[in-house]
């Protein structure tokens, strides 16, 4: 059994439903199920993170039952079950990133940021976490920002100590 | 109606209707020769394929296209096409790939036996006897779970599943709505409802007759007894809900469980309600018709009507025959 | 300069854009493919074109769309498989990015060949920019009158959309893609029946990879037999080669399949060399899932012969002294590399993508994720690596899909190759935390006879 965070009731704005409405129209009558994925990623976009709650809305917008959004949710690793920071550095860890550095500088976002991975720090403003393969292993070690999911290529420790630098000021 | 196709499993053939699975032309043979299923349930849709413990060999495609198969195929979901020729206890190849199976299906199962109650009618256990090794090669740290109660009749210990997905199609197809299901992937994947919901319908229990192993278990007879030394008694009642057909598994005078009748491949025959289930234990509350026939692959059956049989392997093996010529032999008086 | 069938605008400034890519001789192949052709008739050039799939498999493409059933009343789909997840591969995403118009280009004249009315590109979550970039382009081409009703006067109607994933490298086998498109969980189904029978929706489908549906554009555009005529044998047209590790250019290359992987590896029209002056210990040639080879055996065949890139020669010898071409990504060690860690890495994320359905996989990944950490961590026990060789023969063949083998590939091709330097590991728990085993015998000439083990 997974801990379920507590949280407070979430209400979907009309641009959001207005989103959903959209997607959803993509598919063939009666196949709306189809638009979990995309909608999850507009929620998880707006609210950082799918809470129960709001997954049972998704569901009761999809007309499905909350298991099977659990069900999809926990399935994909880019969906968060549960808060995170307000940037999310995913780092490639795989093979050919590590080939080209993705270790160290893995270790150097830990050493930088004082957390852990999958740990919030303590202002809020960041976590971080290995991810597999994201395509771009040419350009290796990358990183990628959600919820648009920018890329950082090439990446080292100086370009990491600017990127977190950016950010803090944004 | 179409015509029926041959097929030849192990040797002996059998006319099937078209579209039929290579398991359940076996099961028309019966015997030996059927394939274990851990997954597969004829009575739920979509199930099977995914254990991998039916995969059999198929040596010949059909009378049309001779060619094998180029991998060992389930054969739960195989569909049996006119001439065609499948090995399942008569190949080594089929046997080793089951054995290892078996062996990776146990190394996270927490082997609690002793203290499990699904022990005696564990399909994972008959399977393991059977097919698996006398040690585990694998020396890591067992995935465990905690163990959690979904309603307040049914106990899920979720270190036992080996992720079937039984429980989720009875679910889906017996009862009006489902809450529970699979979470995570890849071996993190559990049986849970998400949130703490019980699982309340009238129809829930049938997830602990389908359950193959002791994941999903009786709470109301948690701990009373083994199986092995209850006696299984076919009853039925006049029941709204279901059929009201049961099997009543008593210890002296008293019902400890009901249970749906299950037919030799374990599945159950009808499905029944909670009611029955959980609410009618007394003698009282049914029509005792007669001993359930046990399936002689079961303990159960081992202690109170016939001896284990030999293993298929010996029965097609000369040479084994001969080594165990004297088992045979007791065999043969029973 | 080799010839570029679908990279060779890839510098022009503003390709990305619909009126530059026209200017390019972009969308020929629509107007020709709907205003001359029927949907036999490309399906016909694209089977004499040759055309393998790009994903990994390697199946030909026209013989794919042949399958398609076509019962009347019933939908049919054409779905892209833009899910680029295989570690080592990159190519589809770079396509995306810099020529999104190719794709859509391809998407059409394919949707047009397979009577499908509504398409989908499933392109992976974390492409979300990609995502957009492609929706930018099918707007345009909308507005330009290549997709919605009545495309170009010819009677044809196709909506085109953009399906993002949530993040799972099963959901590049297509029918797990197909569950995910469905909004399910990706678990890829058990076949039959194939998608060309019930896919999605349960309705006929044809599944293909990014690049093999923008190979479509100058199939139809220079016809088929032409397309046949670069290449080599069976390995018909131009490849994109995802190039990474310790290269001095990596990149994504088109090349003429055939090149030498020498010539790809040192020339300087292609990644130039091993990076900082080191030598090539050893490659995966097509993405994580193929075999790991040694690099005498990459660039020479078991007989002496140079190894070419192109579906036979690299498959050339079996698994004994072969590897496959897959998805062409290729990655590069240099001698500083440990094949160890690099194998329990790629274990590691085969044990991570696991769907969990089928026992083999889900179980057996693990297992050899285990045991290769405590080999690479300097606890490991000699009788490990027969162990996992036995593991991996456990896993492969026995899945629903064909993500057990590509788990069992990599491990019991290390050891097959590499075996020396696992059991030095094992000898050498300390040193191999410090040190490196070195480039060892792995490139030097291949002695003829070599043993073929396994």
């Amino acid at each position: 059994m997974l801990k379920v965070e507590e949280t407070q009731p979430v209400e979907f704005s009309p641009a959001l439903k207005a989103k959903f409405a959209e997607i959803s129209s993509r598919y063939p009558e009666g196949k709306q199920k189809s638009a979990l994925l995309p909608i999850l990623h507009e929620v998880q976009a707006e609210l950082g993170w799918l809470s129960a709650n709001a997954m049972d809305q998704v569901a009761a917008w999809l007309k499905i039952e909350p298991i099977e959004v659990y069900e999809v949710a926990s399935f994909y690793s880019m969906y968060f079950l549960r808060p995170q920071g307000k940037y999310v550095l995913e780092v490639c860890r795989t093979g050919p990133c590590c080939l080209v550095g993705a270790e160290k500088v893995m270790a150097h976002i830990e050493h930088k940021l004082g957390v852990k991975e999958n740990e919030v720090t303590a202002d809020g403003l960041f976590s971080w976490r290995g991810v597999e393969c994201l395509a771009a292993c040419g350009f290796g070690p990358v990183l990628q920002i959600g919820p648009e999911y920018t890329f950082y290529e090439n990446l080292d420790e100086q370009k990491v100590d600017t990127l977190l630098e950016e950010l803090r000021k944004k | 109606m179409s015509e029926k196709v041959k097929v030849t499993i192990d040797g002996i053939t059998v006319e099937v209707e078209p579209g039929t699975t290579i398991l359940n032309a076996a099961r028309q043979i019966g015997g030996d020769i059927v394939p274990p299923a851990m997954c597969y349930y004829s009575k739920l849709e979509g199930s099977g394929g995914k254990c991998r413990t039916c995969i059999v060999k198929v040596s010949k495609g059909s009378e049309k296209d001779p060619r094998p198969m180029p991998k060992l195929v389930a054969s739960c979901r195989t569909t049996v096409m006119d001439g065609m020729e499948v090995m399942n206890i008569t190949s080594p190849e089929v046997l080793e790939a089951r054995s290892g199976v078996v062996e990776i299906l146990l190394i996270n199962h927490p082997l609690d036996c002793p203290v499990c109650d699904q022990a005696g009618e564990c399909d994972l256990q008959n399977l393991g006897y059977e097919h698996g090794l006398q040690k585990t090669r694998y020396e890591f740290e067992r995935r465990t779970f905690e163990r959690i109660d979904i309603g307040d009749k049914i106990q899920l210990h979720m270190n036992r599943c080996i992720l079937c997905y039984r429980c989720v199609f009875t679910a889906d197809q017996i009862t009006n709505k489902r809450v529970h299901g699979i979470l995570n992937r890849g071996d993190h994947s559990e049986i849970s409802t998400y949130i703490q919901t019980a699982v309340d319908n009238d129809f829930s229990g049938n997830v602990i007759d389908v359950c193959p192993v002791g994941a999903l278990t009786d709470k109301t007879f948690r701990f009373k007894n083994r199986v092995w030394f209850t006696k299984p008694v076919d009853a039925h009642r006049d029941c709204p809900t279901c059929k009201g057909e049961v099997t009543l598994w008593y210890k002296g005078a008293d019902v400890l469980r009901v249970t749906a009748r299950k037919d030799i491949y374990g599945e159950v025959e009808d499905f029944i309600c909670n009611t029955c289930r959980f609410d009618k234990k007394k003698t009282a509350d049914w029509v005792i018709e007669q001993p359930t026939h046990i399936s002689d692959t079961s303990v159960i059956a081992s202690n109170h009507y016939e001896t284990m049989k030999p293993l298929p392997v010996i029965q097609t093996d000369l040479r084994l025959q001969q080594a165990n010529k004297v088992e045979l032999e007791k065999t043969a008086k029973f | 300069m080799a010839r570029k069938l679908l990279l060779e605008h890839i510098n022009v400034p503003g390709i990305n854009t619909l009126d530059v890519y026209r200017q390019k001789g972009g969308y020929r192949s629509v107007e020709k493919a709907l205003k001359t052709l029927s949907p036999d008739d490309v399906v016909e050039e694209v089977k004499k074109s040759g055309l393998r799939g790009r994903g990994g498999a390697g199946f030909p493409t026209g013989m794919k769309w042949s399958f398609l059933a076509k019962p009347e009343g019933v939908a049919r789909y054409l779905v892209c498989n833009a899910d680029e997840s295989e570690p080592g591969t990159f190519k589809d995403r770079y396509l995306m990015t810099h020529i999104p118009h190719a794709l859509i280009e391809g998407m059409i004249v394919s949707s047009y060949a397979l009577g499908a009315k509504t398409s989908y590109i499933y392109v992976r979550g974390e492409m979300m920019p990609q995502i957009r970039i492609l929706e930018k382009a099918i707007a345009e081409a909308k507005n330009a009158g290549f997709l919605g009703k009545n495309i170009l006067g010819s009677g044809y109607d196709l909506e085109l959309y953009v399906q993002p994933g949530g993040g799972a490298y099963i959901c590049g086998e297509e029918t797990a893609l197909l569950e995910s498109l469905e909004g399910k969980r990706g678990n890829p189904r058990i076949k039959p029946p194939f998608p060309a029978i019930a896919g999605l929706y349960g309705c006929p489908t044809v599944v293909n990879n990014v690049e093999s549906i923008a190979a479509v554009v100058p199939i139809i555009n220079d016809g088929g037999e032409e397309y046949a005529k670069v290449g080599i044998g069976r390995s018909t047209g131009t490849k994109l080669i995802s190039a990474s590790g310790n290269l001095v250019r990596p990149g994504v290359y088109e090349i003429e399949l055939g090149l030498p992987v020498e010539e790809f590896i040192y020339s300087d029209e292609y990644c130039g060399g091993i990076a900082n002056g080191k030598r090539l210990k050893a490659t995966v040639a097509g993405g994580s899932s193929v075999p790991v080879l040694p690099a005498n055996l990459t660039l020479k065949l078991a007989n002496g012969d140079p190894r070419l890139m192109s579906y036979e020669s690299l498959s050339e010898g079996g698994f004994a002294t072969g590897t496959m071409m897959g998805s062409g990504g290729f990655i590069a060690f240099d001698e500083d590399q440990c094949i160890v860690r690099n194998t329990w890495n790629f274990s590691r994320f085969y044990h991570h993508e696991s769907c969990g359905q089928c026992s083999p996989c889900r179980e057996g990944t693990g297992w050899m994720e285990k045991v290769l950490h405590r080999i690479e961590h300097g606890h490991g026990k000699m009788s490990d690596i027969d162990l996992l060789v036995d593991v991996s023969k456990k896993i492969e063949g026995n899945t629903i899909c064909p993500l057990g083998d590509a788990a069992a590939w990599p491990v019991a091709s290390a050891i097959r190759h590499f075996r020396d330097e696992f059991e030095w590991h094992v000898r050498e728990p300390q040193k191999s935390q410090q040190t490196n085993y070195g480039i060892a015998r792995y490139a030097e000439p291949i002695v003829s006879g070599l043993k073929q083990e396994n």
